[in-house]
């Protein structure tokens, strides 16, 4: 039989934030509201691993565990998507793979001192949209190895790659031209 | 009766939509950082009731069905919500439709109750959104928002919808400032670093503006007496976005009342015309965006945009789009003299500068201007700054994303309600509080908006007495 004493070990709470730290610690608490009375919240956990496919994306993927940046061309449109489709947005044909160069220009540009909570370690960070010679869109990426004082729009950078890949578009990030870069 | 009515309002338009459908009441909760003592069906329900008893003589029997609307099951966790939502309110087994399009999902709800009353499907649709982001901590919620990105080629970089946002701004602020104040600048760097301190300062204005005229909203989350001052140096989250400059995440619901003509005049005796709705759509990439030309709006020329590539990664093409049909549609020639007030998506404070450009209330490029002319603040109120034009077109008077929150299935739906009071000469009833109330206000646009406007609605309101 549930003892009934049971509710009476939950801790109360008149600010809702202590509530959230409480159900850190021991999975449920009470907010004590004051029009509503006594509001039970508990922790309710969720997690849950994909099986992904990247399916007709896969070979950009492939691409950069070898150091390659693959975009796509409709011949059709005479157009190249620096950030791969399969299909052609305007006439619908089927593109073709098109290696891209790795050295571009900064077309935009911000540095994130927040984020997702993915990301949150690695804030300060910064994020760039890429624009290559000869190419039709841009590419979003990481921009390394610089700081908001030195970037700004039309700063010429080039690709660097991880070693060890993860198989995340992240395999790929760009540098300020000639920098060392980062492994 | 009817053949009068539709003259007047809706038989001059370029295009129809089958039956003449009108707003007759709303409610909405007031916004705020958490509601644990309501679930969202609870909210959905009180902001229900509200709506419900600003038309007595409208009995829940009469309701032919609902669209219900809410962004996310990550922030739910559970699944189907929107059917729990038509089973609380008692409204089963009519028909009802989820509509969800992210930041858009408000107005896209809207929408399609204006299509269910408009085909004639229903001669009253009751339009409930709701969302409930403070099931989580913020950084999970930007997570949870960022999932509305691409996850192959997007997330993984760092997902953060500021950030997407922020990479949007920096690019207008390079074509307009630096290449437009600035542009007799030789050094390039300098002329950067100049323009992007030229646009903190305005982009604060439009934080400051919001959050000011939010002081004599009720259901506002977050009203606050700010100076351009507390804006520029507030956290920064992504540069050149500061905290005050970003809206918050909240918990709210809800509701609008549609009818048919008939229905609506026996309702209230003061319905509000829709006469105009428009829906615009974008690549879910940025990078993906083209450059391309501007679709023109019937008061401008194309000599304005020579040599402007677009939409690029600075303007949002769906917010033209949507723009040019809900015009197109109300017979609205030139919005800035036919338009009285505008509740637009100011989840950015950069966004909103930005839409004033994509809703032709000035030209691409004018944005920044336009602002500083005081045109989009309301006239009669102090906001510690110089406004000459103040009135001109009053944008976001109840406050905004910005100030009201952003519960993101509500928040076009929000507007909606705000509009319509606005066009009833009400708020001071809703509001408990008339400083709001644009005075003789006809017409009014709201503008609802998705991740980096890849989907955008406006549509057009019309006080009919």
């Amino acid at each position: 039989m549930v003892s009934s004493t049971n509710n009476r070990k939950l801790k109360k709470f008149t600010k809702y934030r202590d509530v959230m730290a409480e159900i850190n610690r021991k999975g449920a608490a009470i907010y004590r509201e004051k029009e509503h009375g006594d509001q039970l919240v508990i922790n309710f956990p969720y997690s849950v691993n994909y099986i992904h496919s990247y399916a007709n994306d896969s070979k950009f993927f492939l691409g950069l565990a070898d150091g390659k940046l693959f975009g796509s061309r409709c011949a059709k449109c005479d157009y190249v998507f620096a950030t791969p489709r399969s299909h052609c947005m305007f006439c619908g044909e089927q593109t073709s793979w098109k290696l891209l160069p790795k050295k571009g220009k900064v077309h935009s540009w911000t540095t994130c001192e927040f984020g997702s909570e993915a990301f949150l370690r690695e804030t300060p960070y910064n994020l760039a949209l890429i624009e290559f010679a000869g190419v039709n869109s841009l590419f979003m990426t990481r921009l390394k190895d610089c700081s908001l004082d030195d970037i700004y729009v039309g700063m010429p950078v080039e690709a660097r790659f991880a070693r060890k890949p993860e198989y995340l578009v992240r395999d790929v990030w760009f540098v300020p031209s000639g920098s060392a870069g980062r492994k | 009766m009817e053949i009068n009515r539709s003259e007047r309002a809706g038989m001059r338009k370029g295009k129809r939509f089958g039956r003449q459908v009108y707003l007759v009441s709303g409610g909405v909760t007031k916004f705020k950082k958490a509601h644990p003592e309501m679930d969202f069906r609870y909210m959905v329900k009180k902001a229900y009731d509200y709506a419900m008893s600003d038309v007595p003589s409208l009995e829940k029997k009469d309701i032919d069905g609902s669209r219900i609307s809410y962004f996310s099951d990550h922030f739910t966790r559970q699944l189907k919500a929107a059917s729990m939502v038509q089973d609380y309110l008692g409204l089963n087994p009519r028909g009802s439709m989820r509509i969800e399009w992210g930041g858009a999902t408000g107005g896209e709800s809207f929408q399609s109750g204006f299509e269910a009353v408009a085909s004639g499907r229903m001669d009253i649709c009751l339009v409930a959104g709701f969302e409930t982001m403070s099931r989580v901590q913020t950084w999970k919620g930007n997570e949870f928002i960022a999932l509305a990105s691409d996850t192959n080629y997007d997330y993984p970089n760092g997902g953060f919808y500021s950030g997407y946002y922020a990479l949007m701004v920096t690019r207008h602020i390079y074509e307009y400032l630096r290449n437009g104040k600035f542009a007799h600048i030789r050094d390039e760097r300098e002329a950067q670093r100049l323009a992007f301190r030229e646009a903190a300062r305005l982009l604060s204005m439009v934080s400051v503006k919001n959050h000011t005229n939010a002081l004599h909203n009720p259901y506002a989350q977050y009203p606050r007496k700010l100076t351009i001052g507390d804006v520029m140096s507030s956290e920064m989250i992504s540069y050149p976005l500061t905290r005050e400059m970003i809206c918050t995440m909240s918990d709210g619901a809800a509701v609008a009342i549609l009818a048919s003509e008939e229905e609506a005049f026996r309702l209230t005796d003061k319905p509000v015309l829709v006469s105009g709705v428009g829906c615009g759509t974008d690549t879910m990439r940025l990078a993906d965006r083209p450059f391309g030309e501007v679709p023109l709006m019937k008061h401008e020329k194309k000599e304005y945009y020579k040599g402007l590539s677009y939409p690029g990664a600075h303007s949002f093409r769906a917010g033209r789009a949507a723009s040019i049909e809900a015009y197109e549609s109300a017979g609205v020639e030139n919005p800035m003299k036919e338009i009285d007030f505008i509740e637009l998506h100011d989840a950015y404070a950069s966004s909103e500068i930005q839409t004033y450009e994509d809703m032709g209330l000035c030209r691409y490029g004018e944005g920044y201007d336009f602002i500083e002319s005081g045109k989009p603040f309301l006239a009669g109120m102090d906001y510690g700054m110089r406004t000459p034009e103040a009135g001109k077109m009053p944008v976001n008077p109840s406050g905004g994303l910005i100030a009201c929150g952003h519960p993101v299935g509500a928040t076009g739906l929000m507007q909606a309600v705000f509009a319509l009071w606005q066009l009833q000469g009400t708020i001071g009833k809703h509001f408990g509080d008339a400083t709001l109330q644009i005075r003789n206000a006809r017409r009014g646009a709201i503008h609802s908006h998705a991740g980096t406007g890849s989907a955008v609605t406006v549509s057009i309101l019309e006080a009919v007495r």
